[in-house]
């Protein structure tokens, strides 16, 4: 697993208080949002936030965002892209 | 028509102890933080709902006293709190970040009744709430207004009490009311029992 890839699954962890998740039940392309990790509209918030404070992201378009928030492979790739 | 209700469940919250009808039935080690506290009670008490651990401590209290004083709800059951410091944990931990960036989701908590919310959706209530603040615990009209949602038959029964938490401390009470049982619901009982 890429450096990255864990980073983000350790982050969404920790800052989502998803206390009954481990980075080893993330997987890549699991969905975040809906039933398989069951994110919701105030952690896509969150992950905004996350995105700036942390990366130096700032994400502009509420379109980007659903393609960019679906899965961890798809924000690492938009991460590697902007950062 | 005026009719007797009855208080047939307590539960309260204090000093990293849980009583349920004044007993004992979960504690910790007293020197822990709270939030340790509220997440030994929950997963003592078996309570399945992950969205647990993104709510404010206020949340967590209420979560944790309305699935220790009744199994199940029926869907009328009014919501009557009352607590003397609002949101003010969420409230000061909002300030403190909004200088740099402020959290989404500690913002949605920066109102008292939030919790009220949270157990509606846990327990599938659809029901009347009103969430006063006040200096102290006011008995009597906590008594006056919840007896008067049910005798307008605006529900069928109630959880009413105190539900505080502040930066230095806790404190939750809260009563179940329903049409049957042993201790009759009023102001006297409701003080007796919150200053046991």
């Amino acid at each position: 697993m890429s450096d990255l890839r864990l980073e983000l699954k350790e982050k969404i962890i920790k800052q989502l208080n998803l206390e009954d998740l481990s980075v080893e039940d993330i997987q890549n392309d699991d969905f975040l949002f809906g039933d398989e990790i069951g994110l919701d509209s105030i952690d896509a918030l969150e992950l905004i936030v996350m995105l700036e404070k942390d990366f130096g992201i700032k994400l502009t378009d509420p379109a980007q965002g659903k393609e960019v928030f679906t899965s961890i492979e798809t924000l690492a790739q938009f991460i590697e892209k902007n950062a | 028509m005026k009719r007797d209700w009855y208080i047939t469940s307590s539960v309260k919250l204090k000093k990293h102890q849980i009583f349920k009808d004044d007993e004992l039935i979960f504690k910790t080690e007293p020197h822990i933080s709270t939030q340790d506290f509220l997440k030994e009670a929950y997963r003592f008490f078996g309570i399945n709902y992950p969205k647990f651990h993104k709510m404010d401590v206020l949340c967590k209290l209420g979560m944790i006293a309305s699935c220790v004083l009744k199994e199940e709800y029926p869907k009328d059951t009014a919501l009557v709190f009352q607590n003397a410091s609002s949101s003010e944990v969420s409230d000061t931990q909002h300030q403190e970040s909004i200088h740099n960036f402020p959290s989404p989701a500690t913002f949605v908590y920066t109102l008292p009744n939030i919790v009220m919310g949270e157990l509606s959706i846990k327990h599938e209530l659809q029901s009347e709430n009103a969430f006063f603040v006040a200096e102290d615990f006011q008995a009597q009209f906590i008594q006056n207004y919840t007896q008067s949602l049910l005798e307008q038959k605006k529900a069928s029964a109630a959880i009413c009490g105190w539900l505080e938490a502040n930066l230095d401390d806790y404190y939750l009470f809260l009563n179940y009311i329903e049409p049957r049982g042993m201790h009759i619901f009023s102001a006297e009982t409701l003080l007796e029992k919150y200053t046991q």
